[in-house]
């Protein structure tokens, strides 16, 4: 990321002295003046909705509300609870084997769908593109909805299959193919755009050595995106630790398999919302905040190599 | 002729594919054509009597016109929401990329190590936040954090960075334009696809809102339309008294998703643009 920090505007008017220095300086301090102007609404919301509310819940997060005392300092009882809490971890491995299945699936349909409508240039690969982007569109919880009339065994499509999918068997699945649903179009675009970007004469040369076009898709079209691949994975892991809309609005369905703890978001927004434990809700919307934020760079910095954040 | 074959069998799976990312919509699109009785008893991906005129007009009276309000709030939401983020993005996007002042790097930096913050961890403690301002259920603890977008910024400051010459913009002063001018009649313009893109991925974020809204609202007459079916679909499935029928939620599901299609599918080059920049760069 330095390489986008490190690039200030050309200095010329530092250059040598002038006899116009005093005129020169003024017009740095108004130059000055107008860019902290210009950044300034940014910089006090960014203030007020980010590092604030991140301030305060680690601030709430480290009292407890007793009956007796009022609001009390604690140290660090909320994240030692939210750690050894069944709960919690319940949760946390339900969101890292949906990450785990549904990410390598989504990112798979999406890179195959790239590679296809970047390979065939037809008037109907051109409205495929359209038609898989067009969930993204969809907010999640209309999304979402849909499929819960989908999954209906009295009005959905699939109700002959005799599938149950909301008992607590099949359920993560069908999360996971709403997901898929919803962003495989999305990465798709972006990994599209990254083919459109490569220089199409490699291609020429591997046909003339005698490869096929699968050849070419998977030897040399797939590694050359690998950091638009890393991006997507990196995008999408980080949505599904946060895993929270899908689960809450099918919840009704079945109760019993999408529980109020069943996923780290769910029960921190059942803690605070139904239960009032802001101070345990803080703690682990914190503790999922730090996990997903230091997750993020760790895996940017592995990767840096592949990726083109450096 | 191997060509051919290969060709043929990208098409069979693009097809298959484009089926499966259709086929919610063509349910939905037949479903809403169907009343409640239809709903359960006709094969449901395809029509059985027409119903759409009365399911809309149910829909716009159900609970004294609830849905058009809801329909009004997203709007109003996402517009003034994605106006807004959009014009102070530029302005600090702008002032990022062409503009010399102490603590650019430092902030900037700031903005870039912060943009992976996971929104939905910090929910909570806007909202507690706004209940001590006594924000709560009024419309600003919705549209306020929805002016934050710091990858906007980011965005702008590389277009800016990359498409706007410095010369440009000295040569604005040389004439005697005083700095605001130069952003309004210089940058501005040249900004403009860049400016067209955050302004449709920032509409499009704050009408497919969710979880800030539902957090932050309890009147359901300041509801935008996400949290208002989602409040619908419930008291169906709990079976309710009173409750709008699945055919009527269905309806409005449909009127809700159709601008959004609409806006995706006029402004391709936009998004494209925007999703490409993140990638590629």
């Amino acid at each position: 990321m330095t390489e986008v920090q490190t690039s200030p505007a050309a200095a010329p008017a530092a250059a040598g002295p002038s006899p116009r220095t005093g005129t020169q300086r003024a017009a740095r301090v108004k130059e000055a003046a107008t860019g902290w102007l210009f950044a300034l609404p940014f910089t006090v919301l960014l203030v007020a909705f980010l590092l604030l509310p991140m301030a305060y819940a680690f601030k709430i997060s480290l009292y407890r509300s007793t009956l007796i005392e009022g609001e009390v300092f604690a140290w660090f009882d909320n994240y030692k609870q939210a750690i050894d809490d069944p709960l919690v971890r319940e949760g946390v491995v339900r969101v890292l084997i949906f990450g785990l299945l549904q990410t390598p699936v989504m990112i798979g349909i999406a890179l195959i769908a790239a590679l296809l409508i970047d390979a065939a240039t037809s008037r109907f690969s051109r409205f495929f593109r359209l038609a898989a982007f067009v969930p993204y569109a969809v907010p999640v919880v209309i999304g979402t909805l849909m499929w819960g009339f989908l999954y209906s065994d009295s009005i959905g499509p699939f109700a002959w299959t005799g599938i149950d999918f909301t008992s607590s068997d099949t359920v993560l699945a069908s999360l996971g193919n709403i997901v898929t649903w919803q962003w495989a179009g999305y990465n798709m675009i972006v990994l599209y755009a990254a083919l459109q970007g490569l220089p199409r004469d490699v291609y020429e040369s591997a046909r003339i050595d005698g490869a096929s076009e699968v050849q070419i898709a998977l030897r040399i079209k797939t590694p050359m995106i690998s950091s638009a691949l890393v991006l997507a994975t990196l995008f999408t892991i980080m949505g599904t630790l946060q895993f929270f809309t899908e689960p809450l609005i099918l919840q009704p369905l079945n109760p019993g398999a999408i529980t109020q703890h069943y996923t780290p978001n769910v029960y921190a927004y059942n803690q605070a919302f139904s239960f009032q434990q802001y101070n345990y809700s803080a703690a682990i919307s914190f503790l999922l905040g730090a996990v997903v934020f230091i997750g993020s760079y760790i895996f940017l910095f592995a990767t840096r190599k592949r990726s083109a954040l450096r | 002729m191997n060509l051919r074959k290969g060709s043929a069998a990208a098409h069979v799976v693009m097809g298959l594919l484009a089926i499966y990312f259709l086929l919610p919509f063509w349910w939905l699109l037949v479903a809403a054509t169907k009343d409640n009785t239809g709903l359960f008893q006709s094969a449901s991906l395809w029509f059985s009597d027409f119903h759409l005129i009365d399911n809309l007009r149910i829909l716009f009276e159900q609970d004294g016109g609830v849905y058009l309000t809801w329909l009004r709030n997203s709007a109003f939401y996402a517009v003034v929401s994605g106006a807004g983020a959009t014009a102070i993005s530029a302005l600090a996007g702008y002032a990022f990329a062409k503009l010399r002042f102490p603590g650019r790097n430092a902030l900037f930096a700031l903005l870039l190590g912060l943009i992976m913050v996971p929104a939905t961890a910090l929910v909570l403690p806007t909202y507690l936040l706004m209940s001590q301002a006594n924000l709560v259920d009024t419309i600003w603890a919705v549209i306020l954090p929805s002016l934050l977008n710091p990858f906007g910024v980011y965005l702008l400051r590389v277009y800016v960075h990359d498409s706007i010459p410095d010369e440009m913009l000295e040569a604005a002063r040389i004439d005697g334009a005083g700095e605001f001018r130069v952003f309004t009649s210089v940058a501005l313009p040249a900004m403009k696809p860049a400016l067209v893109t955050v302004l449709l991925f920032s509409m499009v974020a704050s009408w497919n809102n969710f979880f800030l809204p539902l957090v932050m609202l309890s009147d359901d007459q300041l509801y935008p339309l996400t949290v208002g079916l989602r409040a619908w679909y419930m008291s169906a499935i709990m079976g309710n008294g009173g409750a709008a029928t699945f055919s009527v939620i269905v309806t409005g599901a449909l009127v809700a998703i159709v601008p959004l299609i609409v806006a995706f599918l006029m402004l391709q080059r936009y998004w494209r643009g925007g999703l490409t920049i993140g990638s590629v760069k």
